[in-house]
């Protein structure tokens, strides 16, 4: 079943020197699968997510055919309807965690007031079940996490709380940027499974942007490789090691192993014609 | 000769019930030109020691030496001649309002250079971002070109030791390899001294000599790369990060 559709994205900056395209026609579905989203620094992979839920700040312009999500276009949508979507729907844990904390409320009073925005329960209720989230991620001393500040998380902290917080919501689709780089991988394998879950038991749609290409192989379905704004690749993810386009081989090259030490580690050499040739699809 | 020498640590945070034994009785060395990782829980106190080594942890006890000398209170401009710091949050880390060629000119110039132009063209080329974002903001950057202007602003000094904290854990894997070989480079050219954090033990492998596993505020394994190689850990909680790590 398809929830997301999305057909020729384009997210442009303009400026002094000219319109940047930060992504140039993207066109991807999503069902109820982990989609994950593979490609360099600056290659466009925030910014798809972004544009999803019209969250490009002025002067970013979002142009796309269409992002239906189920059968309905987003790009149609006022800002208002818009806001019901993030809410409710579509829930993003952005790649800077701390950031999206508000950063004088402790953590306690954020998550109870978001879980009870979305249930209705007692102030107790909603604080027990703040806990068993804390708990769920893996968080040490979660009592003592409910009356602290975001400044006072560890990184790997403030990005399991952002996971916890935008679980709440149940969403249909959540766009998860970077959600576990800073975590170390015990605690890594306990926050996905929960998206698994959610993923299998609850038929999420998961969009997974990450640098960890193992991980990507490992736990996604589908991998998307972008590039210059485009996605240049599309594969299974459990065949993303033997994928084709010499970019995506770079970066699995490029990659630092125990078993195989070396001095130097190989770089990307980009070729000009990578960006010139047109977007894959990756819609089914 | 030992750069970097800790002794018992501790670091602690807050009062009461909200006291945080962040870093209980951390002990190890490092010595000139070599590279020392950190890795362990997500919060076990890894950014917490080098917080501490740079003078950013209020309350600690122990013995924390740089070069032979005793490390206490305030630190000094000639501390951060010496030592620089890399942090973990690319986006905290950076001035808002601050574009790229202001904070790489600033700290060039607080550290008494002069042929400022010159220098931040050729930090911005270093790190792989070269001279078209030298007027942006950090807001017009992406997760990992931050965290490449924040590596470029820890080396304008020249320093002797840097504290890294995970440096390319917002890097693609390519960029990751490139600035994973410019810090090589400048180790040896320069004889640099690494202290590093990084939840990737491949990276760790690569980069360092020994590491020190975290688990809950302690060190509970120091072990040479080789042992890591070849899966020789002897604390239970090393030998499980080492078996889910493959
Ligand atoms: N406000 C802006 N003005 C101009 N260019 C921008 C702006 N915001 C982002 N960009 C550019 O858009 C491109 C895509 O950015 P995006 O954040 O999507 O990259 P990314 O693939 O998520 O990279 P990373 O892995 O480093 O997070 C980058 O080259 C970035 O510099
Ligand atoms: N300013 C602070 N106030 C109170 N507690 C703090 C503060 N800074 C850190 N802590 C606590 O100290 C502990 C260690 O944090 P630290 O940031 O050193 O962990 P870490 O090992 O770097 O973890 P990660 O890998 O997730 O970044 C955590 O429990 C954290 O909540
Ligand atoms: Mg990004
Ligand atoms: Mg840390």
């Amino acid at each position: 079943m398809t929830l997301l559709d999305v057909e020729n994205l384009w997210v442009k900056f303009p400026s002094r020197h000219g319109v940047f395209d930060a992504v140039r026609g993207v066109s991807f579905t999503l069902g109820q699968e982990r989609l994950g989203i593979v490609g360099e620094s600056g290659s466009g992979k925030s910014m798809t997510g972004r544009a999803i839920l019209r969250l490009i700040r002025p002067p970013g312009i979002v142009t796309a055919d269409q992002i239906s999500l189920e059968g309905e276009d987003l790009m149609q949508k006022s800002e208002r309807e818009m806001r019901d979507v993030r809410g409710q729907r579509i829930s993003m844990i952005m790649q800077d965690p701390k950031f999206s904390l508000n950063p004088v409320m402790t953590i306690g009073d954020q998550i109870i007031e978001a879980y009870r925005m979305h249930n209705s329960a007692s102030k107790s209720e909603a604080y027990k079940k703040s806990l068993d989230m804390l708990n769920a991620v893996s968080i040490r001393d979660p009592e003592r996490v409910m009356r602290a500040y975001p400044h006072e998380m560890s990184g790997g902290m403030g990005q399991r709380i952002m996971i916890a917080m935008m679980l709440i919501p149940n969403p249909q689709i959540l766009i998860a940027d970077e959600p576990t780089s800073a975590l170390d991988v015990s605690v890594q394998r306990q926050v996905l499974s929960i998206m698994d879950k959610l993923v299998t038991d609850r038929g999420m749609g998961l969009i997974f942007i990450s640098h960890d290409l193992n991980l990507v192989a490992d736990f996604c379905d589908r991998v998307l490789i972008m590039y210059a704004g485009r996605i240049v690749e599309v594969c299974d993810a459990d065949k993303l090691h033997d994928a084709q386009h010499p970019y995506t081989r770079g970066l699995l090259n490029s990659l630092p192993r125990l078993d195989a030490p070396c001095d130097r580690l190989e770089v990307l050499k980009r070729d000009p014609e990578w960006s010139k040739t047109p977007s894959v699809s990756a819609r089914i | 000769m030992t750069m970097l020498d800790i002794q018992n640590l501790n670091v602690w945070f807050g009062h009461g019930r909200d006291r945080v034994d962040a870093v209980k009785g951390a002990t190890f060395s490092v010595d000139r030109g070599d590279s020392f990782g950190l890795v362990g829980e997500s919060g076990s106190g890894k950014s917490t020691i080098l917080r501490a080594v740079t003078g950013l942890a209020p309350d600690w006890s122990g013995s924390i030496k740089l070069d032979g000398t005793e490390l206490a209170g305030q630190r000094e401009k000639a501390f951060y001649k010496t030592v620089q710091m890399v942090f973990q949050d690319p986006y905290s880390s950076l001035h808002p309002r601050h574009s790229v060629d202001q904070v790489l000119g600033e700290t060039l110039y607080l550290h008494g250079f002069k042929d400022i132009d010159t220098r931040v063209v050729k930090l911005l080329d270093d790190v792989g971002l070269g001279g078209k974002f030298r007027f942006r903001y950090p807001h017009q950057l992406s997760g990992g070109q931050r965290q490449r202007v924040a590596i470029a602003r820890a080396l304008a000094p020249e320093p002797e030791v840097l504290l890294l904290d995970e440096p390319t854990s917002a890097l693609d894997v390519s960029v990751q390899a490139e600035i994973l070989n410019l810090l090589v480079d400048l180790r040896t050219e320069n004889k640099l001294t690494f202290l590093m954090v990084s939840h990737d033990l491949s990276v760790v492998g690569h980069m360092c000599e020994r590491l020190a596993v975290m688990k809950d505020g302690e060190i509970v394994e120091i072990m040479e790369v080789e042992a890591l190689r070849k899966m020789q850990a002897t604390h239970p909680y090393s030998q499980e990060l080492l078996a889910a790590s493959v």
